[in-house]
This record gives structure tokens, C-alpha cells and sequence, in this order.
């Protein structure tokens, strides 16, 4: 398909009329919608447990899984929902606590990039699939990963509506909910397993390497900005779509990558919320738990 | 419920800990219904270990223990827990009332949908005075605030027993009281026993009922006249001890040097 060099007109709904006459570009709204809504909620609770580490080390061990699968001839997707939900079953069942786990899992990590590297190594083809598994390339996804998308993010958001309560209060306060006979260690593994199926579904859009910008980024930004649970997801949806669908516009008309577009977006909220919002709201206080202890 | 004098907690010779470590050994006694009891000793003697037995989390090495004349069983809901480490903090931008609601009804699967859980969180936040903090960020709250939270959060189930592990440390002196007064006015007014773990008895001492010395791996347990003296203390201990009180009754507890005066 060869594209001509767009550019903006001033009627936008003539250019989105435009934009999704192309195929690629419906896919690629439909699975980055997807992922964003999925990212963004399964990404409140990955910063509600203040699991960001192990949900960027998954996606480390997803590479190796999707580079195996390059390798073996298999859509990557399929290697990576494998090495995700294997490597984060094995995180929470190693150690059920997330204190202290981070050496733990950037030891498996660092190993699990090694063996990326090999199977990488082993592949005799070229680069260009090695670069969209560290980096995404959401303009490459055909109609049966839009359809796995779908269907995975129907499963996350299915199971996050089940299990909404106890892993919130779990997640919240979980010595008390493992005292309340809760399955704290069981909701911890259905956790990772949720996070190791989003992640997989978002490497197609901003890649391995930049997971964070859609797991964790929005969701870190929703809940500066919403102190009710159900709000700050919504919040969290909402930058991670906004950043996705303006990422794909903009790319459209310019020949950076989609990634590089969505990433900065979501750093743009996140300098604002991080130094203007903060600023200009009023007279906010933070107080530590123990700050009043100093008398 | 009756009127009579009921037993909540029996202990009988219990001995807790790991199997390589034992924590403390044999220890009896009773706590009935109502009392307000403190449980006190160094750090690491094994007062936290004995909460995790009520709580079911930990199984006695030796002997016997039965909470609401049964053995202890994790998630009982009659049991009230505050620990002394929430998973809380300075980035944890969620209002009161959700932590609350989610003590109520979190166990549950789903969403809330009947509000149900709001109303019976807010009547838990009334009872310790903290109406206004509902819909304050958890982040937000000073140290004495954050406590009453918590204390809402074990009682939204309304429970019969609370345990509550260090609510005092880190409060200033001021907040520290207002703690104790609430803890002992919901013991009072509502009938429940509570247990509440602490390193300085004295703050307590007006309002207890009973006491629970843990130290050099045994129990004494009684009331705090007859726990907080020289000879029990001693024999707790194993090393001189003497127990000295000011004009207020506050008692100061202090190790006496055996080789003193020896060269």
C-alpha cells in the first residue's frame, strides 16, 4: 500500500472519513481502543499495589516469549500471553508479598532479556519483527489479532468486574483483608494474570519497552486526580484513549512512529498534572501518616 | 447476649511461635466479655503473635487456645483488626469512606450496588467521631485522624472483639488520649472486648481491666495492679525489676543492675 503524505484539512470529520478508509487504520483504532480501556483500568490497581515494577518486568519476559514465537514461525502474541502468564503466576506464588520482590524479579527479568536475545540470535530473518515487539507497531495488526484483542479484553474486563471488591480492598489493605479470611494470595495471582494478558494485548501498540507509558503513566496521573476508586479509572481510560487516539491521528500525517506519538502524549499529562495541577490547586496539604507524631 | 460473665478468649498453657523459634511458652488466661485489655512488653516479645493466633493466621505450638468458645479461624467475623502496618500511604489518594465501605462489604463479589455499604460505613465513621473525614483522602489525614479510620474500618463489621496492634505509636501525647478515651468509650457503650497492644502502659492505665505482659518468652497476665508490680515482674523477667509509680499512679518500669556497687 503505498501512502501519499497527508495532511490536515480543516474538517475533521472529513478526515477521519479519510483516515478509516484505510483498513490498517480501522484495525488499528479498534485494538488500541482496546488496549487503552484494559491498560487503563487494569493499570489503577497496578499502581493502587504499587506493582509497576513487576508489571514492566512482565513485559520484559513477554519479549522472550514473543521472540520464541517469532522463531517457532507463531504470531508473538500467543508467545507472549504464554511467558506473561507463566512469569507472573510464578512472581506471585515466589512471593506472595510485594515488598521486597523487587531484586527478585529484576533478576528473572535481566535473565528473561538474555534469552529474548538468543532466540533473537537463532532467528535468521530480519530485524523488523524484533523492532515491533520492543517498540509496537499497531499499524501491522491484522483482523485475527484485532479479534484475540477483543476477546482478551473482554476476558480482563470481565474478570476485573468479578473480582472488583476483594482485589480493591485487598489491594488497599491487605493485611486486613488476609485477616477477614479474604484469598489474598489467590486474588494476588489473578492480579498478575491480569496484568500478564493486558500486557500482551498493549505490546502490539507501544511495545515492551514502553509499556509503562500506557500500564501505569495513566493510571499513576487518575489517581493525583481522583480520590474515589471507580472515578480514577475512568480517569485513567480516558488519558490512556485520549493519548491512543491522538497518537494515531497524528501519526497518521507524519512519519514518526505511533509509539513515539502516544508515549509523549502521556508524558505531556503527566508534566501537567505533575507541575501545574499540583500547583494551582489550592492550599492542598499533604500530610504523611506520621507527621503529627513530632510534637 | 447473656448476662452472666462470658469467657471470649481461653488460653491454656499455650505456647506460641515457629517451630525453631518459640515466641513464648505456656501461657493461661481468660479475657471476658467487655474488657478492655493492653497488651504490653519489649519489642519482639510476641505480642503481634499473639493476635495472629486469635486471628487464625498461626497455630499454637502447645496447648490451647478457643476465641468465642472455639478454636481460632482466619476471617472470623465477629473479630475487629487493626494492624499496625497498612498498606497506606503518602501516594494512597483514596477517601475514607471507600476504605470503610470495602471493610463492610469487600469480601463480596461485583460492584456495590445497593448503597447499603455506604450507609453502614458511614454510621461506622459516625461512631468514632469522624464523620467529616468521609470523604477526605486517606493521604491527606494526620496520624490521629488516620487511626480513627481504622478503628471504623474493624468496626463497620460490628465486631465483638477488637484487636487492635499499636494504634497509639506515633500519636502525640494529646491525640494519643483521644484514642484511648474513643477506644475505651466504644468498649464501653457498645460492650465489645478490645485488645490493644502497646509499649507504654500509662496513657491505658486508668481505663484497663487487665493486663498482658509478654517478656523473656512468658505471659503474666492479670489485673494491672496485680501485673505491674516489683515481685511479678521479676519473676517475669528473671532479672531484678522494680516498678516505680508517681504521685499520678503512672509506674515506670525499671531494670536494676544485679552487679551494682560490685567493684
Amino acid at each position: 500500500m503505498v501512502m501519499n503524505r497527508m495532511t490536515f484539512s480543516i474538517n475533521l470529520i472529513a478526515d477521519l472519513q479519510e483516515i478509516f478508509r484505510y483498513q490498517f487504520m480501522q484495525h488499528a483504532v479498534e485494538a488500541g481502543t482496546v488496549v487503552a480501556i484494559v491498560a487503563g483500568i487494569v493499570g489503577y490497581f497496578v499502581v493502587l499495589r504499587r506493582s509497576s515494577f513487576a508489571a514492566h518486568a512482565l513485559s520484559h519476559i513477554g519479549f522472550a516469549g514473543a521472540a520464541g514465537a517469532v522463531l517457532f514461525a507463531v504470531s508473538p502474541v500467543y508467545g507472549l500471553l504464554l511467558f506473561t502468564g507463566v512469569g507472573g503466576s510464578a512472581m506471585a506464588v515466589l512471593s506472595p508479598r510485594a515488598a521486597h520482590r523487587d531484586v527478585h524479579i529484576g533478576t528473572v527479568l535481566a535473565f528473561m532479556l538474555g534469552l529474548g536475545v538468543l532466540f533473537i540470535s537463532l532467528y535468521a530473518g530480519n530485524s523488523t519483527q524484533t523492532y515491533s515487539i520492543l517498540f509496537g507497531e499497531i499499524l501491522g495488526i491484522s483482523s485475527s489479532d484485532v479479534l484475540l484483542t477483543l476477546a482478551a479484553g473482554a476476558v480482563i474486563l470481565a474478570a476485573v468486574a468479578i473480582v472488583y471488591r476483594p482485589l480493591l480492598f485487598s489491594s488497599l489493605d491487605e493485611d486486613v483483608a488476609e485477616a477477614r479470611g479474604m484469598p489474598t494470595f489467590l486474588l494476588g495471582i489473578v492480579f498478575m494474570l491480569l496484568v500478564a494478558v493486558a500486557t500482551s494485548i498493549a505490546v502490539q501498540v507501544v511495545g515492551v519497552l514502553l509499556i509503562f507509558s500506557l500500564m501505569v503513566t495513566p493510571a499513576a496521573i487518575a489517581q493525583q486526580l481522583a480520590k474515589r476508586p471507580q472515578t480514577a479509572m475512568i480517569v485513567s481510560v480516558a488519558i490512556a484513549l485520549v493519548a491512543t487516539w491522538l497518537g494515531l491521528f497524528v501519526a497518521y500525517y507524519e512519519p514518526y512512529p505511533v509509539s513515539f506519538f502516544i508515549t509523549t502524549i502521556v508524558f505531556s499529562f503527566y508534566l501537567l498534572i505533575r507541575f501545574v495541577y499540583r500547583k494551582i490547586k489550592p492550599l492542598r496539604v499533604y500530610r504523611t501518616t506520621f507527621e503529627d507524631t513530632q510534637s | 447476649m447473656s448476662t452472666t460473665v462470658s469467657e471470649i478468649i481461653t488460653a491454656s498453657n499455650v505456647t506460641a511461635g515457629y517451630p525453631d523459634n518459640t515466641v513464648w511458652r505456656e501461657a493461661s488466661f481468660n479475657i471476658n466479655r467487655g474488657e478492655f485489655v493492653s497488651i504490653i512488653g519489649p519489642n519482639g516479645a510476641g505480642k503481634t503473635t499473639l493476635f495472629r493466633l486469635l486471628l487464625g493466621l498461626q497455630h499454637p505450638l502447645g496447648g490451647n487456645i478457643e476465641i468465642f468458645n472455639a478454636p481460632p479461624r482466619r476471617g472470623n467475623p465477629l473479630i475487629g483488626y487493626v494492624p499496625q502496618r497498612h498498606g497506606i500511604d503518602s501516594e494512597t489518594n483514596i477517601e475514607s469512606l471507600e476504605l470503610v465501605r470495602l471493610a463492610f462489604s469487600g469480601k463480596h463479589w461485583g460492584f456495590s450496588l445497593s448503597g447499603r455499604d455506604r450507609k453502614v460505613a458511614l454510621g461506622a465513621l459516625r461512631a468514632v467521631g469522624s464523620e467529616e473525614l468521609a470523604h477526605r483522602s486517606l493521604n491527606a489525614l494526620s496520624g490521629g485522624e488516620l487511626q480513627r479510620i481504622f478503628l471504623a474500618e474493624a468496626l463497620v463489621s460490628s465486631p465483638e472483639l477488637l484487636l487492635l496492634d499499636e494504634p497509639l505509636s506515633n500519636l502525640d501525647l494529646k491525640r494519643e488520649k483521644d484514642l484511648v478515651q474513643l477506644v475505651n468509650s466504644v468498649v464501653r457503650s457498645r460492650n465489645v472486648t478490645a485488645l490493644l497492644i502497646a509499649h507504654d502502659i500509662n496513657p491505658l492505665l486508668p481505663f484497663l481491666d487487665k493486663v498482658i505482659f509478654i517478656a523473656n518468652g512468658k505471659v503474666a497476665t492479670g489485673k494491672p495492679d496485680e501485673v505491674l508490680t516489683s515481685e511479678s515482674l521479676t519473676a517475669l523477667y528473671g532479672v531484678p525489676v522494680e516498678v516505680l509509680r508517681d504521685s499520678r499512679g503512672n509506674v515506670a518500669i525499671i531494670g536494676i543492675d544485679e552487679h551494682h556497687g560490685d567493684e
